[in-house]
């Protein structure tokens, strides 16, 4: 009920319509909801209208977090493995 | 796709965890609560149980507009259905819900009534112009998400002095309804375990993150706003357990690539000229809520189905042995339903909450039975 999805206008027609890439296929979505559209933008699609922009700043920032969180991942891995090969060596 | 593919990257999600397992306290307990049934869905969708260590517990919220609506509100659509004149819209999910004496309106409609499944409500505008000599109503039912595309087509409707064109309301609001789990007797025996709420993804794109500040100041309860992504609900679980290890208590948002503290003002502001606060409606679970939900507004009075039709309250019969309101209010899970999986099935719905992919019963029977024997496991050795 709630599914939305994430489409990139491919086109504006007017203030209230535009043309989105839906899983490769060109549909026209209301955008009576959303101001200053440019094509490129990316909108949150609802039932056939746009709710929302998408930051692509604000995603990019998101992700680096979990880069981050990644890479912190890794150094634990990391530290496991060199620990169970110096038990090892201990043995 | 861009903004989903990203956002469910296996090895981050596993990084994520890793911190949750690194910064958890062992020593206590955290109670979440994804309010919004699109949350529980990703959650078993992509097994975060399984990924969370046995001291955080998620809690599934009302967050599901089909689970929700009671039963007395469907009965009356059915009876909508039933009149020679009408061509009752709505979404797909809706046909599939029992109603009183277990009548549905897929059943209604097999009786040869003329029930249609929209894709988009702008759709039920076309089918008015194409049926001139019919009534059209549009069931229309949701959250904050699904309220301005109602909104529009009202307005739409107005603009084209449609006739023969009505919407049933059903909107409802997602605070109050966080209020009404916070006031349950359950609550208030303390019998509902509840430390934080994981905060609705698209609802919150529309509202904005201020409508929750009051839980951290009246409740003493952080909420997170999280994406519908599985990296999206792992990230907001971290960020909610740090704020309970260090003892901080507010409103934050995970979900900042769509959410701002104000909102859709657009979109609000529609909302607003539309519709009216009913004084209270009835949920399913948590009973009758003050301010819970929304009404057509005076100057879209004639596009009222309620007024049309001169519906009166129905108050519908449940069954007896279905769990759904206890589970809507957070204190039972579908496995302590004695009908969940035979002969409770999506394929063969007792209840609402197995009907919409929203539905806890229906995000565990198609994703939950590995990480939920798990979590029964633990329990058991507690
Ligand atoms: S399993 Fe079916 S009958 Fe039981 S609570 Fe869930 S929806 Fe209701």
């Amino acid at each position: 009920m709630c599914l939305a999805i994430p489409v990139r206008i491919e086109a504006l027609i007017d203030d209230e319509r535009a043309l989105a890439d839906i899983g490769g296929l060109r549909k026209e979505i209301n955008t009576a909801l959303v101001e200053n559209l440019k094509v490129g933008d990316y909108v949150i699609l609802h039932v056939g209208y746009a709710l929302n922009k998408l930051d692509p700043e604000e995603a990019a920032r998101t992700l680096a977090l979990f880069e981050e969180l990644g890479q912190l991942q890794a150094a634990r891995d990391a530290a496991l493995e060199e620990g169970e090969l110096s038990m090892e060596g201990k043995a | 796709m861009k903004y989903v593919d990203e956002f469910r990257d296996g090895d981050k999600a596993r990084a994520i965890a890793g911190q949750i397992r690194q910064e958890a306290d062992p020593a206590r307990t955290y109670n979440l609560m994804e309010f919004c049934g699109g949350h529980t869905h990703a959650i078993f969708r992509y097994g975060i149980p399984g990924l969370l260590p046995p001291n955080v517990k998620l809690i599934h919220g009302p967050g599901c507009p089909v689970c929700v609506l009671p039963i007395g509100r469907l009965d009356m659509a059915v009876e909508l259905a039933r009149r020679p004149d009408v061509i009752l819209c709505t979404y797909g999910d809706m046909l599939r819900v029992p109603g009183s004496g277990r009548v549905s309106l897929m059943k209604v409609r097999a009786e040869g009534t003329d029930v249609r499944m929209l894709y988009s409500p702008a759709d039920a505008i076309t089918i008015a112009q194409q049926n001139p000599d019919k009534q059209v109503v549009f069931f229309a039912i949701g959250f904050e998400t699904t309220t301005p595309p109602t909104a529009l087509v009202l307005e739409q409707a107005k603009k084209l002095n449609l006739t023969n064109f009505s919407v049933f309301c059903n909107h409802v609001l997602t605070p109050a309804a966080m209020h009404a789990i916070l006031n349950t007797p359950e609550a208030d025996s303390g019998a509902l375990m509840l430390d934080g709420f994981i905060g609705p993804a698209h609802v919150s794109t529309v509202i904005g993150s201020a409508p929750y500040e009051p839980f951290p100041e009246q409740y003493g309860k952080p909420v997170v706003i999280a994406g519908f992504e599985p990296l999206d609900v792992l990230q907001a679980i971290l960020m909610l357990i740090r704020q309970l290890n260090e003892g901080r208590c507010e409103v934050e948002n995970e979900f900042t690539r769509a959410v701002t503290r104000e909102g859709n003002a657009k979109a609000k502001a529609l909302v607003e000229r539309v519709f009216e606060r009913r004084e209270s409606f009835e949920w399913r679970g948590l009973g009758a809520i003050p301010h819970s939900a929304l009404c057509i507004a005076p100057a879209y009075a004639a596009f009222d189905a309620e007024k049309r039709f001169g519906l009166e309250q129905l108050h519908g019969r449940e069954n007896k042995a279905c769990e759904c309101p206890s589970i809507l209010r957070g204190v039972k899970n579908p496995r302590d339903c004695s009908l969940f999986g035979d002969p409770c099935t999506p394929d063969n719905p007792l209840g609402s909450c197995m009907v919409s992919s929203e539905g806890a019963c229906a995000a565990y029977y198609s994703y939950g039975r590995f990480s939920d024997s798990r979590i029964a496991v633990e329990e058991v050795n507690v």
